[in-house]
């Protein structure tokens, strides 16, 4: 009875616990508003910035955006802002309803159900190129296009079939609604449904996983081949480098959106204006393994038709 | 040295104060009492307006999503929402592992009330407490750097597998198991044991044929209670079961749960699509099932006292 006591005492903490974050969270975006009209005086200079900022969205694009806003706030210490992860849809949505200021998304906004796209502004913030993964011991490095469907669909089971050794192929899938996957399968499986496998969220867990499993293929941004743990594949011959994504030869890559509602004005502009300054862009990107937007030598819609610019 | 105040003014306001705290502390629980009970009672209309959205707005078949095996909710011209395997995923690492910790849990909790209660319990103890502490997603992790590999070299198969998350989720469900069946054997009354061995009956004897029987209800209740948490947790199955959306046909099949569908794909959807309000009727289908586990307790407990 005595535990029973403790779980029942447990309950209510969860429960205080989440009515906190939910009172917490209004609060917050109470305060940004009330924030940004008192402290911007005519008086003083206008580049002073300050209030804060609220940002939420791809998990994905999190780790570029936070170290983003880290050096903006450190270049203004009046400046507040918060990047939460959470994931493209949730981005979306929040920047739809208005709670968060700018909403992260590897996908189109047009691409996701149930999202007003037309009142979202588009702002391209940096590219992205993924690629085919296999576990070392595979043995290839360079795939036609066509055999890679094959493999994805499961018609190809072993890799000896393709030249490799002489083992079972295990597909390290993503969940059907991320954006990576709807990325691969539109423009590395030319829109093909993979055969069900292992499905992980996480590029660290699907890099461990592959790395660990005889035979195991799956796919992840470029940022993740930093070692020999994985082999990124070459698809057709065209090796999956930053120059290839900009001269449009490789075709798996996507941009990564910062959504606003309506065009971005005060200080959700000025963090905007920031990233795409060729000090984020040149910099800070490529450190986070991120190709510029601003190099890119093609451009693509939200239905995936890509022409030379 | 200041004002004299007259005794009855004093000893009334002393009195006033006294009623005041009294009051206080009675509006103090009362409001405790009352975020409780309207927390939960706002969260299962929430949930229950949200999972049933799906079936209402979106008009997906109640039917297919309890019994068919085809999960395919992005295939924008032909989705199908079938969500038996997940279902099905749950229940079985839910069972599979409750089967695996009840002995354990229950053989634990003898070993420390009747075997051995000085040392054995010393020992014990703080070894369940550490693995209450233990965060889900450390079981996780662990389960996916050793028990995968582990599984995937010595049973077979990808590693990834309906045993993985058994094994998993039994050593987490241990502490509840044996915390509770631990409390109700020392609450049996020592009469009892005292009239088994008068009767010549060994320790063995005692425990197996009297003491067993007789905390059958709480023993039960704390199998079910662990079962409870076995078919709400996520992060540490998620990281093992390996997700797929396929019905195991056997224990070394990878396989998915409700509850690993619904994390991984929740931060993907966006508000109000028929995918997220699909994975909110998965959560409705959680608290339904939490319900039912809270009901089978009530009864056990009901049947305990008499």
């Amino acid at each position: 009875m005595k535990s029973l006591k403790k779980l029942s005492l447990l309950t209510l903490l969860a429960a205080l616990m989440v009515f906190a974050a939910a009172c917490g969270g209004g609060a917050s975006t109470d305060k940004t508003e009330g924030k940004d009209k008192s402290t911007t005086p005519k008086t003083e200079e206008k580049k002073e910035l300050s209030g804060s900022l609220s940002v939420s969205g791809s998990s994905a694009m999190q780790p570029l955006i936070a170290a983003a806003a880290e050096e903006f706030m450190n270049e203004n210490p009046n400046v507040d802002i918060q990047v939460n992860a959470g994931g493209s849809g949730t981005g979306l949505s929040q920047v739809a309803e208005g709670s968060v200021q700018i909403g992260n998304s590897d996908v189109f906004a047009e691409e996701k159900e149930g999202i007003p796209a037309d009142q979202l502004v588009d702002h391209k913030v940096a590219v992205v190129g993924m690629t085919a993964a296999v576990n070392p011991k595979v043995g290839i490095k360079d795939i036609k296009k066509e055999d890679l469907i094959k493999v994805f669909t499961g018609k190809i089971t072993n890799w000896k079939e393709l030249g490799g050794k002489d083992q079972k192929i295990v597909l390290v899938n993503r969940p059907d609604s991320s954006g990576t996957r709807a990325i691969f399968n539109k423009f590395a499986l030319d829109g093909a449904t993979p055969a069900e496998g292992i499905t992980e969220d996480s590029s660290n867990t699907v890099k461990k996983i592959i790395n660990e499993t005889d035979g195991a293929v799956g796919y992840l941004a470029f940022s993740y081949f930093t070692d020999d743990s994985v082999t990124p594949l070459s698809i057709d011959g065209v090796e999956p480098t930053a120059e290839n994504v900009q001269s449009g030869k490789f075709p798996v890559w996507a941009y990564q959106h910062s959504y606003t509602k309506g065009e971005a004005d005060g200080l959700a502009k000025a963090f905007l204006d920031y990233l795409m300054s060729d000090d984020i862009q040149t910099t800070l990107l490529k450190e986070q393994g991120y190709l510029p937007v601003t190099k890119m030598k093609v451009e693509r819609d939200a239905k995936g038709n890509q022409k030379n610019i | 040295m200041g004002k004299i105040i007259p005794a009855k003014e004093r000893l009334l306001k002393s009195e006033k104060n006294w009623m005041d705290g009294e009051l206080r502390g009675k509006i103090l629980v009362i409001i405790c009492a009352v975020i409780m009970i309207s927390a939960t009672i706002s969260i299962t209309i929430f949930l229950g307006t949200k999972g049933l959205q799906s079936f209402i707005k979106n008009g997906v078949s109640l039917i297919e999503f309890l019994t068919s095996t085809q999960w395919n909710p992005t295939n924008k011209a032909n989705p199908e929402y079938g969500a038996f395997p997940f279902i099905f995923g749950s229940f079985a690492v839910t069972f599979l592992s409750a089967i695996v910790a009840a002995p354990l849990g229950i053989g634990g909790a003898i070993f420390m009330t009747e075997i051995a209660p000085s040392w054995g319990r010393k020992i014990l103890q703080p070894v369940v407490e550490l693995l209450v502490g233990i965060p889900s997603v450390v079981y996780g992790f662990i389960g996916l750097t050793v028990l995968v590999p582990f599984v995937r070299g010595h049973v077979g198969g990808l590693g990834f597998s309906l045993l993985s998350g058994v094994i998993v989720l039994s050593i987490m469900i241990l502490p509840t198991i044996t915390t509770i069946a631990t409390d109700a054997m020392s609450a049996l009354p020592k009469n009892l044991r005292e009239g088994s061995y008068a009767l010549g009956a060994t320790r063995w004897q005692t425990i197996r044929k009297v003491l067993i029987p007789a905390a059958l209800p709480s023993l039960l209740t704390a199998v079910v209670l662990g079962m409870a948490r076995a078919f709400g947790e996520a992060l540490a199955v998620q990281m093992v079961i390996g997700n797929v959306r396929d019905l195991p046909s056997n224990l070394l099949d990878a396989s998915a749960t409700l509850t690993t569908i619904i994390t991984l794909n929740m931060g993907h959807t966006t508000y109000g699509s028929v995918e997220n309000n699909t994975l909110w009727s998965m959560g409705l289908i959680l608290l339904v099932m939490s319900f039912v586990f809270i009901l089978l307790i009530r009864y056990l407990s009901s049947r305990r006292k008499m």
